[in-house]
C-alpha cells in the first residue's frame, strides 16, 4: 500500500500537467532481455496503476545493429505504433530529428543525472533521450593470481602488462592468457580503443566541438602498446572477440585480466563459475604520466517518437522510467548502474549492491563516444576508427600511418561540418 | 572378389563420411543444448551434462511465446508453399507446354526479379506492406516470401514439365479437355512428387527466413521462430544464452527432419515417374 | 533473349489454329496471377530501390529525397587547386574490394558445392541400406536456420573455446590455435567452409532429382557394352542431368553472389569477407547513406543479370554440343 502511494506520488510529481485524464495505450520498444524485461514489465504495471495508461512492450533481438536498422526504418516510415524507444547511448544523436525534445519536460531532473550522460544525449541544445540506466567497463583481475605473485592491482597499462607477463611466466600454462578484451572489428573495439587512446592523453577521436583529433603521437603510442600485447599476453584470436568470447575465456579461469562491462561481475560469481570469489574489479588503467583512467560510456536511454499519437502520455512514461525511484529499483533488482548520482549513495544500494558503489568511481572518468558531435555520421566514423585500430593490431600498417589515413578519411567525411 | 569388397567398403566409408560431416555440427548443438552454466564453454565430444533446463526455458519461460512463434512459422511456411506451388504449377504449365511469343523473356524476367539483394528491397516492401494494411500480420510474411519462393518454384517446375513427353497430353487434348483439366488430371498426378521436392526446399527457405520476419512484424504473437530464437536472452545484456539457442535450434530442426523423412520416398519415386518418357 | 531456349526442348503440342489460340489464352490466364504477384511483391520495391539510387535519400528522411542523377555512382569535384577528385560507388575502393570478395566467394563456393553436391547425389542415388535416413541426414545443414548455424559455427570456430581447433590439434594437423574469424588469412576460408557445408545439400537434392530422371536401361545398355563407368558418367549421365544441374547452379549462383546473413554473423566487419550485400547493408542501414547503398544494390543487380545471362548463353553452347 505504502509503495503504491509512493509511486503515485512519484508519477504525479513528474507529470505536473496531468490534467488530461484520458488513458492512452502506449507502446515501448526495447532490446532488453531476460531479467531486464521482467523488471520493466513490473515497473510498467505500476505506471499503469498510477496513470491508467496501458503500456505494451515490443521486444527486439538483443543485437544492437538489428535494432538500430529496424528503428531507423520504423521512424523513416513515420510508424505511429511505437511511442517510446529504448535507445543505445550512441543512437539518439543520429535519430535526433525523429524524437521529441525533452528539455522542458526534464528541466527539473536533468541536473541530478551524471552530466556526461546528459551531454551525450543533447544535440544542438535539444535533449533527445533521457537516461534509463548506464554502463561502463572495468578492469577485472584475478585476486588469487595477483596475490600469489604479490602484485598490486595495476594502475597503468604498462603495470598491467608486466603483471600479466609475471603471472604467465610463473604459471607456465598453455591455456592461460594475460589479458582479454574486445578486439573484433565492431563497435566494441571503438569502445576499447577509445579508452586506450583517451587514457594515454590522445583525445577522444572527434572532440566535442567537432574537431578531428585522432592523428596524434599519443594516440599512436597507445595503439602500439596494445599491438605489443597481441601474441604475448593476449591471444591472437582476441582480434575476433566480442564481450561473450572474452567472458568465456575469463570464466573458465583462463585469463589474468579482462576488460568488460558490469554484467560479467554477477556471472563470474555464479555457482558454476571457475573464477567465483577469485576476482575483483578496479577502474581501467591509465596510460601513465599525464594520463588518467578512461571508461567508455555505454547504457540505455528512453526517447519519445515524434510520430507518437500520445506524446504527452509518452513523456510521462519516460520520465517515470528514468526517475530516481525506478533507477534505484533497477539497481537493486537487476544490478543496473543508475544515471542519477544520488542513487549511488543510497543506503539500500550500498548495502545490497556494493559492486554498484564501486562503479561510481569509474563514472567520474567516463568518456562518451563522439556520437553527439558527429551526429548522423557517427556510425561511419566509428567504423572507420575501429577498422584503423583493427588494421594496426593485426599488423596491417603502422599506427602512425593508419591514424594519418584515418584523419584524412574523417576529414573527407566531415566535409564542411558534421551535420 | 576382394576388389568388390574393397569397393563396397570404400563406398560405405564415403557414406559415413558424408553423414558425419553433415551431422557433426548438429550433434554438437544437441550436446551443447544439454549443458548448463559454465559447462557451455568447455569442449567435449561426448555429452558431459544432461540438463533439460534449456529446453524448459525455451518452451515455457516466455509464457509460451516460443510455442506461439513455432505455430506461426508452421502456418506461414505452409501457406507460402501452398500459395507458391498453386501459382507456379499453372504458370509452369503455360511456360513449358504452350508456345507463345516472349516466353524466354518472361522466364528471364522471373529470374531477374529475384536478383535484388533482400536487404535492398526491404524499405520498399515495408512501405508496400504498410500501405496494404497487412503490417504485423501473417499475411505480410506470406506475401513477402513469394518474392523468393515463386521464381524458384516456377523455374524448377517448368524444367520438370518440359521433360515430360508430348504423348501424355495428346490424348487429353484430342478429347477436348481444357488446359485446367489437363493440369489436374494429367500433370498433377505425375507432378505431385516434383511438387514435394520444390515444396520442401521452399518450405525450408520460408521457415528459416529472418530479415523480413523481423521487419514486418512487431509483436511476439506474430513473430516466427528464427526471430524468436534471436530474442532468446540471457539474464543480462551481452550474455548470449548458448544452451538455449542450441536447444531452440534442435527443436526447430526436428520437424524439418521429420518432413524430409516422410517425403523423401516421394522425392525419389516422383522423379522416377518423371522418367516415363522412356 | 533466345538465351533461355536452352531449357526449352520444345514439347509444345503441334495443333490446329483455333485450338492453339485457346491454349494461348489459357496460358495467359495462368500466367496472370504469377505476373501480378511478382509485379507487386518484387516490382515495386525493386523500382523503388533503383529510384533511390538516383536521389540523395537518407533513411531518416526517405520522403524528402531529391533526384541527383548519377552522383551516387560517379561524381567529381574540381578543387581550387585544379585537381579533380572523383567520388561515388564506381571509384570506391571498398566497393571494388567487395566485388572482388563476392566474385571469389561466389565462384569458389558454387564450383565446390556443385562438385560435392554431385558426389553426394551420386552416392544417394545408389541402392543401399538406410538410404532414406541418410537422405534425411544430409539435409540437416540446409534445414538449420542460417541465423543459428552461423552462430553455431562462430562458436565452433572460436580460437580458444571452439571445437574445430581442438579437433585439429588433437589430430596433429595444427600446432597453434587458429583465429579463424579474426585472421585475415583464414576468414574467407572459414566463411567458405560453412557455406559449402550448409548449401551442398540443396545442390545434392536438386541433382538427385535430375539423376532419378535418367532411365535405368541406359545404364544397363552401357554396362553390357562394357563401357567404363567414368565414361558413362561423362557421356551419358552428365548430359542427361544437365537441365536440373543448370537450374540448381543458377539459383545457387544468385544466392552466393548475394550472400549476406552468414557473413553478417560470422565476420561482419572484416574487409577480407565483406561482400556486395554486406557493404550495401552497411550503407543502407548502419550509415546514413541510403541512396549510396541503393546504388550499390542496383549495381549488384546489374552485375547478377549480366552474369546469369552470360552463364545461360555459355551453358547453351555446351548443352547443344553434348546432347545432340
Amino acid at each position: 500500500m505504502k509503495m503504491k502511494t509512493f509511486i503515485t506520488a512519484a508519477v504525479a510529481s513528474i507529470s505536473l500537467m496531468a490534467v488530461s485524464a484520458v488513458a492512452a495505450d502506449l507502446s515501448i520498444v526495447s532490446g532488453s532481455t531476460g531479467k531486464d524485461l521482467e523488471f520493466m514489465t513490473k515497473e510498467l504495471a505500476k505506471f499503469t496503476a498510477a496513470t491508467g495508461n496501458k503500456v505494451t512492450i515490443v521486444p527486439m533481438p538483443s543485437s544492437t545493429t538489428d535494432q538500430f536498422g529496424q528503428y531507423k526504418l520504423w521512424l523513416a516510415a513515420g510508424n505511429t505504433d511505437i511511442d517510446v524507444y529504448q535507445t543505445d547511448v550512441i543512437w539518439a544523436p543520429q535519430l535526433a530529428d525523429q524524437f521529441v525534445d525533452l528539455t522542458a519536460t526534464a528541466k527539473d531532473v536533468a541536473k541530478s543525472h551524471f552530466p556526461s550522460i546528459i551531454e551525450s544525449q543533447t544535440v544542438n541544445g535539444k535533449l533527445v533521450a533521457i537516461p534509463y540506466f548506464t554502463d561502463a567497463p572495468a578492469l577485472y583481475y584475478r585476486k588469487d593470481l595477483l596475490d600469489k605473485y604479490k602484485i598490486a592491482p595495476p594502475k597503468t597499462w604498462d603495470e598491467m602488462a608486466a603483471a600479466a607477463k609475471t603471472v604467465l611466466d610463473g604459471e607456465k600454462s598453455a591455456d592461460l592468457q594475460g589479458f582479454v578484451f574486445q578486439g573484433n572489428a565492431y563497435e566494441g573495439l571503438t569502445c576499447d580503443a577509445l579508452e586506450w587512446v583517451k587514457s594515454n592523453g590522445g583525445g577522444q577521436i572527434v572532440e566535442a566541438d567537432g574537431k578531428i583529433s585522432i592523428n596524434n603521437p599519443k594516440a599512436a603510442a597507445a595503439l602500439d602498446r596494445v599491438k605489443s600485447w597481441i601474441g604475448t599476453i593476449s591471444p591472437k584470436g582476441v582480434l575476433a572477440y566480442q564481450e561473450e568470447e572474452s567472458r568465456g575465456v575469463w570464466q573458465l579461469g583462463n585469463a589474468v585480466f579482462m576488460r568488460n562491462w558490469p554484467y560479467a561481475f554477477a556471472l563470474g560469481n555464479g555457482a558454476d563459475s571457475k573464477v567465483k570469489d577469485k576476482f575483483d574489479i578496479v577502474p581501467l588503467p591509465s596510460g601513465g604520466e599525464g594520463g588518467s583512467s578512461a571508461a567508455t560510456l555505454g547504457g540505455w536511454n528512453l526517447a519519445v517518437s515524434k510520430y507518437s499519437k500520445n506524446v504527452e502520455e509518452a513523456k510521462k512514461l519516460v520520465m517515470f522510467l528514468a526517475s530516481a525511484e525506478v533507477q534505484k529499483a533497477n539497481a537493486l533488482e537487476a544490478s543496473h548502474l543508475p544515471t542519477i548520482e544520488s542513487v549511488y549513495d543510497d543506503a539500500d544500494v550500498a548495502k545490497n549492491q556494493p559492486v554498484i558503489v564501486k562503479w561510481k568511481a569509474i563514472f567520474q572518468n567516463a568518456v562518451p563516444r563522439p556520437s553527439a558531435p558527429t551526429k548522423v555520421k557517427y556510425n561511419e566514423v566509428s567504423s572507420l576508427f575501429w577498422s584503423a585500430v583493427h588494421d594496426t593490431l593485426s599488423g596491417n600498417g603502422t599506427s602512425a600511418d593508419n591514424l594519418a589515413t584515418l584523419e584524412a578519411k574523417l576529414t573527407e567525411l566531415k566535409g564542411d561540418g558534421w551535420k | 572378389m576382394a576388389m568388390k569388397y574393397l569397393k563396397s567398403t570404400a563406398f560405405y566409408v564415403l557414406v559415413v563420411f558424408i553423414v558425419v560431416q553433415a551431422l557433426f555440427p548438429f550433434y554438437y548443438a544437441i550436446i551443447t543444448s544439454f549443458k548448463s552454466g559454465s559447462h557451455i564453454f568447455e569442449i567435449t565430444y561426448l555429452p558431459n551434462d544432461f540438463s533439460l533446463q534449456n529446453y524448459k526455458d525455451v518452451l515455457f519461460k516466455g509464457n509460451g511465446t516460443f510455442i506461439r512463434n513455432f505455430w506461426n512459422s508452421i502456418v506461414i511456411a505452409t501457406s507460402t508453399v501452398v500459395l507458391s506451388l498453386f501459382i507456379a504449377v499453372t504458370a509452369s504449365y503455360a511456360l513449358s507446354r504452350v508456345r507463345f511469343r516472349g516466353r524466354s523473356l518472361m522466364l528471364m524476367t522471373i529470374l531477374a526479379v529475384s536478383m535484388f539483394p533482400q536487404i535492398a528491397v526491404l524499405a520498399g516492401l515495408f512501405e508496400l506492406i504498410k500501405g496494404l494494411g497487412i503490417y504485423n500480420t501473417p499475411y505480410a510474411l506470406i506475401f513477402a516470401y513469394t518474392i523468393f519462393t515463386l521464381p524458384f518454384t516456377v523455374w524448377v517446375l517448368t524444367t520438370f514439365m518440359r521433360d515430360l513427353p508430348i504423348e501424355i497430353e495428346e490424348a487429353a487434348i484430342v478429347d477436348g479437355a481444357t488446359p485446367w483439366v489437363i493440369i489436374r488430371r494429367v500433370f498433377l498426378p505425375l507432378m505431385w512428387p516434383a511438387l514435394v521436392t520444390t515444396g520442401l526446399l521452399a518450405f525450408i527457405a520460408a521457415w528459416n527466413e529472418f530479415l523480413f520476419a523481423l521487419t514486418f512484424t512487431s509483436s511476439m504473437d506474430t513473430r516466427t521462430v528464427p526471430v524468436g530464437i534471436s530474442m532468446l536472452s540471457g539474464n543480462s545484456e551481452h550474455e548470449i544464452p548458448w544452451g538455449m539457442i542450441m536447444a531452440a535450434s534442435v527443436i526447430v530442426t526436428l520437424p524439418l527432419i521429420a518432413l524430409v523423412l516422410i517425403f523423401q520416398r516421394k522425392i525419389i519415386s516422383g522423379l522416377t515417374a518423371g522418367g516415363v518418357k522412356g | 533473349m533466345a538465351a533461355t531456349q536452352v531449357l526449352s526442348k520444345d514439347t509444345s503440342v503441334p495443333m490446329k489454329n483455333e485450338l492453339l489460340a485457346g491454349r494461348t489464352r489459357a496460358a495467359m490466364i495462368f500466367l496472370l496471377p504469377m505476373m501480378l504477384a511478382l509485379a507487386i511483391v518484387a516490382g515495386w520495391p525493386l523500382l523503388r530501390s533503383i529510384w533511390f539510387s538516383f536521389t540523395d535519400a537518407s533513411l531518416v528522411h526517405l520522403y524528402e529525397a531529391k533526384f541527383v542523377g548519377f552522383k551516387n555512382y560517379l561524381n567529381w569535384i574540381d578543387l581550387p587547386s585544379g585537381k579533380r577528385v572523383y567520388t561515388g560507388v564506381l571509384v570506391d575502393k571498398g566497393w571494388w574490394n567487395a566485388v572482388w570478395n563476392t566474385l571469389r566467394f561466389g565462384t569458389v563456393s558454387v564450383v565446390l558445392e556443385t562438385i560435392f553436391g554431385l558426389a553426394v547425389a551420386l552416392v544417394l542415388n545408389a541402392e543401399f541400406k538406410g538410404r532414406g535416413i541418410v537422405r534425411a541426414a544430409i539435409l540437416v545443414p540446409w534445414a538449420i536456420p542460417t541465423v543459428v548455424s552461423a552462430k553455431m559455427w562462430a562458436w565452433m570456430l572460436n580460437d580458444q573455446l571452439g571445437i574445430v581447433n581442438d579437433m585439429l590439434q588433437r589430430l596433429g594437423i595444427i600446432t597453434e590455435k587458429i583465429a579463424w574469424a579474426a585472421d585475415a588469412n583464414y576468414s574467407m576460408a572459414a566463411v567458405l567452409m560453412v557455406d559449402i557445408w550448409k548449401t551442398t545439400p540443396f545442390m545434392a537434392l536438386l541433382i538427385l532429382a535430375g539423376l532419378q530422371m535418367v532411365p535405368k536401361d541406359v545404364y544397363e545398355a552401357a554396362e553390357i557394352d562394357g563401357v567404363h563407368p567414368v565414361k558413362v558418367f561423362f557421356k551419358v549421365t552428365l548430359p542427361l542431368i544437365k537441365p536440373a544441374l543448370m537450374v540448381a547452379v543458377i539459383f545457387r549462383l544468385m544466392d552466393a553472389m548475394r550472400i549476406f546473413d552468414l557473413i553478417y554473423v560470422l565476420t561482419p566487419n572484416s574487409s577480407q569477407t565483406k561482400t556486395m550485400s554486406v557493404i550495401s547493408r552497411e550503407n543502407l542501414f548502419d550509415f546514413d547513406k541510403f541512396a549510396y547503398g541503393s546504388a550499390e544494390s542496383t549495381l549488384l543487380f546489374v552485375f547478377l543479370l549480366i552474369m546469369v545471362t552470360a552463364y545461360i548463353k555459355f551453358a547453351k553452347v555446351n548443352l547443344d554440343g553434348s546432347t545432340q
